[in-house]
């Protein structure tokens, strides 16, 4: 069963194309990272891929009625806006927004997403607290816990770990290989080549725009692709505790 | 829930007050002994005509107002967004002019809250154009600096053009706002407007809880935001519209209220908007009430109360955000 | 009596030997009055309002006399040498045209029916037309012994747009009782006029309210007469309409009292 299906999609930004013909299908059970320097178009991918952009070609999940799509996919954007110190219980049953019909209250399955959403981010005890007043790593989580709490088959989320603390940043990562392991999906926008690495069953490559690679993370991230797109070297080894993998220098 | 107990009730208390409080000083059980069961007498007229409309103007403009504050806010994310000070009430209130001084409301009574919701809904057009969600509190509050002083503007040309030596210094009515004289009329006029505005505000609810995340979010969670703004933009012109074509521009209202009642809803800005609903009432018939006492003789405006109790709150609410701005 | 306050306004102005031959007017009633009083020639302005057939009943006399708006300017240019006002006339006009040495004569409000001969013997005086003026003056006092009625009429009050009333201190008051009406200012203890909240109108529950015609467009100042108490109160007759008769202290109020003793009937 296909998550997530994109042909020759491209966005044009005035005349430029900022997503290039990219085409790539999600199965059940994937944790995808996708890759690539700043402006190489990841967001922009991203948004298009929801039909959150107008785009040409085909995104599969733009072609579904705006209900159900909700109910397919969950999205964490990059700007972490909270706009309102809500508590983050309330935040998180947002996540329960496309199963609540119109005037609904929340149900007891809803409330069960919730405090599993809000046990699998670590943040118990946290429910009663304001949002808003939580410290920058703690609102990422909170966020996350909201995506999880969504119940969808697929999850896409932009740099949801960035400026989290090493150990939040595992634990994220073990949430998605966790989730992916009971048959989601989760394609995350990553600049950690590490952690994409470690964590990701695929690594999706973009450049320019283009998508120059899709495979296994030891078959994208070789030292030709890692000189041609990032202009890098790196270090990269298997281990009995998986991969590592290290940015050297900068290649002139 | 408590809290909708204790705001419908103060808002019951409120009308009761409301009723029983006027120059004609008789006394309560006379006053609704009156309006009940009154055959045309003096008293029963005073009640059921004078009254009663001016009570039920005052809890109808007061939901109309706190609605739409709060809805307002919640779409545009800004706590410093309100109708009277983005221009909506000015430019209502312009259109109602025009309505008047051109004749067009008494060859056509629905015409006077139909060009007042023209000229809200003008204003909140360019309030979105010039400062949509994506716009900060500076951009915001300058657009309604511009549409209201443009709005005040032609409003005040369109009246000191007339033919009628009264309109001319009716602009501070327009301005400021008052319930005075106000009659059944009225009542029958401004109601399916503000019926049909409040019913458009009120599914607002949650797609303005979902705004919490952001717009992409909102919009990944299956919120239509097209059809969000429609529907605010529309609720918001056709409920203050009607307001202000019956009771001038009153202001503060959409800012006060949704500010002291959001800490009791825990900043929902779903759950805000039936409690600004009923805390603008509250407040309204308040002032309402307030103006009777403080100079029973003289016809003070409502605005003026609203303004003493809402510009300091402002100020504030700008200190507090001062960072952001 | 009156040609004694007359002389001694005379002797007091210190122009008693010159008969002013370039007279303005800049205010409706002293216009009104200058027209019915001065020699042929000697009024050459009238002020704007008098040619108003809203504010005026001499609007149509009014019409050969070239208006001016109560500015300093305006009236200086005419070259008059002698001005007459209100006592309410715009102060910096007023001054202003006294500093330029031009002499201004005010006269003050009427407030009652008694006090209209003596403006008439004062506006004939400033204008060296005293006889006309006693004319005036004797025609007026026949024709309003014939008009004044005994107090048993009907409760009336007065009620203009923004709710403004009429006190008892007023000359629309003494017009009202002269016909004989009782005007509830007297029961209500309002000697001064302003605003009578409609509560306290529908309450008094007068047999007729005295009202003015509205103008053209909308004020919310004379929405008031559409609202439906009002409308109870002034019942199926409707309200009595003041013309401009009853504006200025002039012979003319005796149309006022003609018109008010013919709707008793």
């Amino acid at each position: 069963m296909t998550l997530l299906r994109l042909t020759d999609m491209t966005v044009l930004r005035q005349s430029c194309p900022v997503v290039d013909k990219a085409s790539l299908k999600i199965g059940p059970g994937e944790v995808i990272g996708l890759i690539g320097p700043n402006g190489a178009g990841k967001t922009t991918l991203l948004r298009a891929a929801l039909g959150l952009l107008p785009c040409q070609g085909h995104a599969s999940l733009a072609e579904m009625p705006v209900a159900a799509r909700a109910r397919h996919a969950a999205w964490m954007p990059q700007a972490r806006e909270i706009a309102w110190p809500v508590t983050v219980e309330t935040l998180v049953m947002l996540g329960r927004v496309p199963h609540l019909a119109g005037g609904a209250k929340p149900s007891d399955a809803d409330r069960a997403a919730v405090a599993g959403a809000i046990a699998a981010m670590g943040l118990a005890g946290f429910e009663m607290r304001r949002a808003t007043e939580l410290s920058g790593g703690e609102q990422a989580r909170v966020l996350i816990a909201r995506v999880l709490a969504q119940d969808a088959p697929l999850i896409l989320a932009d740099e949801p770990v960035a400026g989290l603390d090493p150990g939040h940043q595992i634990t994220t990562m073990e949430v998605f290989a966790r989730t992916a392991a009971n048959g989601k999906s989760v394609l995350v926008s990553l600049h950690d080549l590490g952690l994409a690495a470690r964590y990701c069953t695929r690594l999706i490559l973009l450049h320019q725009g283009r998508v120059v690679a899709d495979d296994r993370p030891d078959a994208v991230l070789t030292p030709e692709n890692l000189a041609d797109v990032f202009g890098i070297s790196a270090h990269m080894e298997r281990t009995a505790q998986g991969v590592i993998f290290q940015p050297l220098s900068v290649l002139s | 829930m408590k809290l909708f107990a204790v705001l419908s009730a103060l808002v019951l208390v409120l009308f009761a007050a409301s009723l029983l409080i006027g120059p004609a000083g008789f006394g309560a059980g006379d006053s609704l002994r009156a309006l009940f069961g009154g055959q045309g007498e003096a008293v029963t007229l005073v009640m059921r005509e004078i009254r009663l409309p001016r009570a039920l103007l005052a809890v109808m403009v007061g939901v109309s107002l706190g609605l739409s504050g709060a809805a307002l806010q919640g779409y545009l994310r800004n706590p410093l967004a309100e109708p009277g000070l983005i221009g909506v009430s000015g430019s209502a209130a312009l259109g109602a002019v025009i309505a008047l001084q051109t004749g067009m409301a008494a060859a056509f009574a629905l015409a006077l809250p139909l060009a007042a919701l023209s000229g809200a809904l003008i204003a909140v057009f360019l309030i979105l154009a010039l400062a949509g969600p994506r716009g900060g509190s500076l951009t915001l509050i300058l657009a309604g600096i511009a549409i209201s002083a443009l709005a005040g503007a032609l409003t005040s040309l369109t009246l000191n053009l007339s033919p009628n030596p009264f309109a001319v210094s009716e602009i501070v009515f327009w301005m400021m706002g008052s319930l005075a004289d106000r009659s059944f009329s009225h009542v029958w006029l401004a109601l399916p407007f503000m019926a049909v505005g409040w019913f458009l505000l009120l599914r607002l609810g949650r797609g303005l809880d979902a705004l919490t995340l952001g717009e992409d979010a909102a919009a990944a969670l299956g919120i239509r935001l097209d059809r969000l703004r429609l529907t605010m933009v529309l609720g918001v012109a056709s409920s203050v519209g009607a307001a202000t074509a019956v009771a001038g521009a009153i202001g503060f209202v959409g800012l006060v209220v949704p500010h002291l009642l959001r800490p009791f809803v825990g900043a929902r800005p779903g759950a805000l908007l039936w409690a600004s609903a009923l805390g603008g009432a509250a407040m309204v018939l308040t002032a309402d009430i307030a103006v009777r006492l403080v100079l029973p003789d003289r016809d003070l405006q409502l605005g003026v109360l609203m303004a003493i109790v809402g510009a300091p709150l402002f100020l504030h609410l700008i200190y507090k955000t001062r960072r952001q701005l | 009596m009156i040609a004694a306050a007359g002389l001694w306004l005379a002797a007091a102005s210190g122009h008693a030997d010159t008969v002013p031959q370039r007279v303005v007017s800049m205010n409706l009633c002293t216009d009104q009055l200058a027209m019915m009083l001065a020699g042929p020639g000697q009024l050459i302005s009238v002020s704007d309002l008098a040619a108003d057939p809203d504010t005026s009943p001499m609007y149509e006399a009014a019409r050969a006399y070239p208006a001016n708006h109560g500015g300093a300017e305006e009236i200086y240019l005419l070259r008059p040498d002698l001005v007459v006002a209100g006592t309410f006339s715009d102060p910096t006009v007023v001054a202003m045209l006294r500093r330029l040495g031009i002499r201004v004569e005010q006269l003050g409000l009427v407030q009652s029916l008694d006090q209209v001969p003596d403006r008439i013997a004062q506006m004939g005086t400033i204008l060296g037309r005293e006889e006309q003026a006693d004319a005036e003056i004797a025609a007026f006092r026949d024709d309003l012994a014939t008009l004044s009625a005994p107090p048993d009429g009907p409760r009336a009050a007065f009620y203009y747009p923004n709710g403004y009333t009429l006190g008892t201190g007023t000359l629309s008051h003494d017009i009202l009782t002269t016909a004989g009406y009782r005007h509830i200012a007297g029961e209500l203890g309002r000697s001064t006029s302003g605003r009578l909240a409609l509560e306290l109108l529908v309450l008094a529950d007068p047999e007729v309210v005295i009202t003015s015609s509205p103008y053209p467009a909308a004020s919310r100042s004379e929405a008031l007469m559409d609202h439906p108490a009002f409308a109870a109160v002034t019942g199926a007759r409707g309200a009595f309409l003041s013309s401009n008769d009853w504006i200025c202290g002039t012979p003319l109020v005796l149309n006022a009292l003609r018109d008010l003793v013919a709707a008793r009937e």
